[in-house]
């Protein structure tokens, strides 16, 4: 579980995140919607401690990560699986050797143990037969994906995934949600995504955080989703013809 | 104001780089990966301009000195020192702060906006350390050999032009690299080089770590990098000149 609280950040004079208060549970996906721009991204990084946040704190399980020191922040970090929103995989390595990576910094592993490992999160991900490309050689999707297989190498306690399903077709996006969903609840998982799809919101959310003007404006599962009269919210996630027709169809069958 | 931020940063940026290492194993293989990245590939660059310039010392020394009471081998002396002393341990190291740097600021830079470097710290590795400390250590193993590399070719460059032009004869050439040789001239220049090969690897990569924004930036990163340490490795010459030689 990690727990944020009264957390705000600003970059100069831009306050992006003013007292956020959430709480994210374990074993479920905890969703993160909001506008272009709204912050999320940078919610996450302050929630990982990229970012320093001027005020508030994140706990993590009850431990308070920005006010451990260097070695206790490195022990919580080997915990945290993260997927960037730009994949960042490491240019000069191959696919194998990128999800290897973590499993040779601290796995303890042999170099057989950790290729298996690699090669069974990479088949998670449906990239088979690509370990000696570079990311440079992949599509921005494929990247994405070897992206998750990183981030889910070392078995993360808590997985953090900024757009996980931007830049792939529905099918893909569908299996990495499903994915991201099985590991989260196999492993009790503690797993924040960062999203735009609204499919995927409306179809698995269960505990949805709606960020606008830098606030945690509302939260809730699909259902009270589909209930709310947060016009924010609505005019955010109903955007679209076909949402609001979605929403009328749900709403008419719950 | 401005520099003093820097000094700070960039002594807060070694502390990090001489932090607790992850994995000594994984090192190694970095250094040498680093080895030849920056060294061997140095390699040709450094030959060519050493040759030349042993070259061209030895001509302009040899029309100098055209008073008759100054004996031939003077020439050879004279070029052996300027080679020994200046020309192959600052001028082929601001060379390679140029060639160095530049690759190493760029490398870090982009590392750093494509998000690489937030995914090795998301991870728990100390950044700073892997990617930077294998380059530090790399040049200063590596550019003592390319400077002692290069003192020899700047010499040989000399030896035949002297051939070539007969601006002075090769055994009297041959004569003055012999005259009064000071081996302490070469620890001097050694000690210079890995000082230099410490300031070129560790400021660029200081300037590439903390670039923040694209592209752009990167190829700004890239450019500071070497104007940086090329004007430290000036100021460190004049101080180690003074130390060493007075
Ligand atoms: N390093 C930074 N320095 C200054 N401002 C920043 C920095 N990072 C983000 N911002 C600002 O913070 C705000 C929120 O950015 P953020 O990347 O969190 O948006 P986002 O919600 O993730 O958007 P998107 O959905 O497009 O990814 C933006 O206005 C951005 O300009
Ligand atoms: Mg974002």
């Amino acid at each position: 579980m990690i727990e944020v609280i009264g957390l705000s950040k600003r970059f100069g004079t831009t306050q992006v995140l003013s007292d956020i208060t959430a709480t994210f549970a374990q074993g479920v996906v905890n969703q993160v919607i909001g506008k272009s721009g709204s912050g999320k991204s940078v919610l996450a990084k302050c929630i990982v401690g990229l970012h320093r946040p001027d005020e508030g704190r994140v706990l993590y399980d009850g431990r308070p990560f920005h006010e451990l020191d260097l070695a206790d922040k490195r022990t919580i970090r080997q915990e945290i699986g993260m997927l960037f929103q730009s994949a960042a995989l490491f240019d000069s390595m191959t696919v194998l050797d990128n999800v290897m990576f973590p499993l040779r910094m601290f796995a303890g592993m042999t170099v057989a143990e950790m290729e298996k490992r690699a090669r069974f999160c990479l088949e998670r991900v449906n990239i088979v037969g690509k370990d000696v490309l570079f990311p440079a050689e992949l599509s921005g999707g494929m990247q994405k994906r070897v992206g998750i297989a990183r981030a889910i190498a070392m078995n993360p306690k808590y997985l953090f995934c900024d757009e996980p399903n931007s830049g792939l077709d529905p099918q893909t996006s569908i299996l990495i949600d499903e994915l991201i969903k099985e590991i989260t609840e196999e492993y009790g998982t503690t797993t924040i995504v960062i999203t735009h799809d609204m499919n995927s919101v409306i179809e698995t959310g269960q505990n949805i955080l709606f960020l606008h003007t830098g606030r945690c404006w509302w939260t809730g599962d699909r259902e009270a989703l589909l209930a709310s009269d947060n016009e924010e919210l609505k005019a955010f996630v109903f955007a679209s013809e076909l949402m609001r027709q979605a929403r009328k169809g749900l709403l008419g069958s719950v | 104001m401005n520099i003093l931020f820097h000094i700070g940063r960039y002594f807060e940026f070694l502390g990090h780089v001489f932090g607790r290492p992850e994995r000594m194993s994984l090192y190694g293989r970095r250094v040498a990966e680093e080895v030849d990245q920056l060294g061997v590939k140095s390699l040709g660059i450094v030959a060519l301009l050493s040759v030349f310039m042993g070259a061209v010392i030895t001509i302009q020394t040899a029309s100098n000195i055209d008073a008759a009471w100054i004996p031939d081998y003077v020439v050879g002396f004279t070029a052996r020192q300027s080679v020994i002393l200046e020309f192959s341990p600052t001028i082929i190291s601001l060379i390679l702060a140029g060639k160095v740097g530049s690759n190493i600021a760029a490398e870090v830079g982009t590392m750093r906006v494509k998000e690489q470097i937030d995914a090795l710290d998301i991870m728990g590795v100390n950044s700073a350390s892997y990617l930077i400390l294998p380059k530090i250590v790399a040049a200063m193993l590596i550019n003592p050999f390319l400077i002692v590399i290069s003192m020899f070719l700047s010499i040989f460059g000399g030896w035949v032009v002297s051939g070539l032009t007969g601006v002075v004869a090769p055994n009297a050439y041959i004569q003055g690299l012999q005259w009064d040789f000071d081996p302490f001239t070469v620890t001097y220049a050694l000690i210079k080089t890995v000082v230099f090969a410490f300031i070129i690897t560790s400021v660029a990569a200081y300037h590439g770590y903390h670039t923040q924004g694209g592209a752009l930036e990167v190829g700004r990163s890239s450019t500071t990098a070497v104007v940086f340490s090329s004007v430290v490795i000036l100021i460190a010459n004049y101080m180690l000149t003074q130390l060493l030689l007075i």
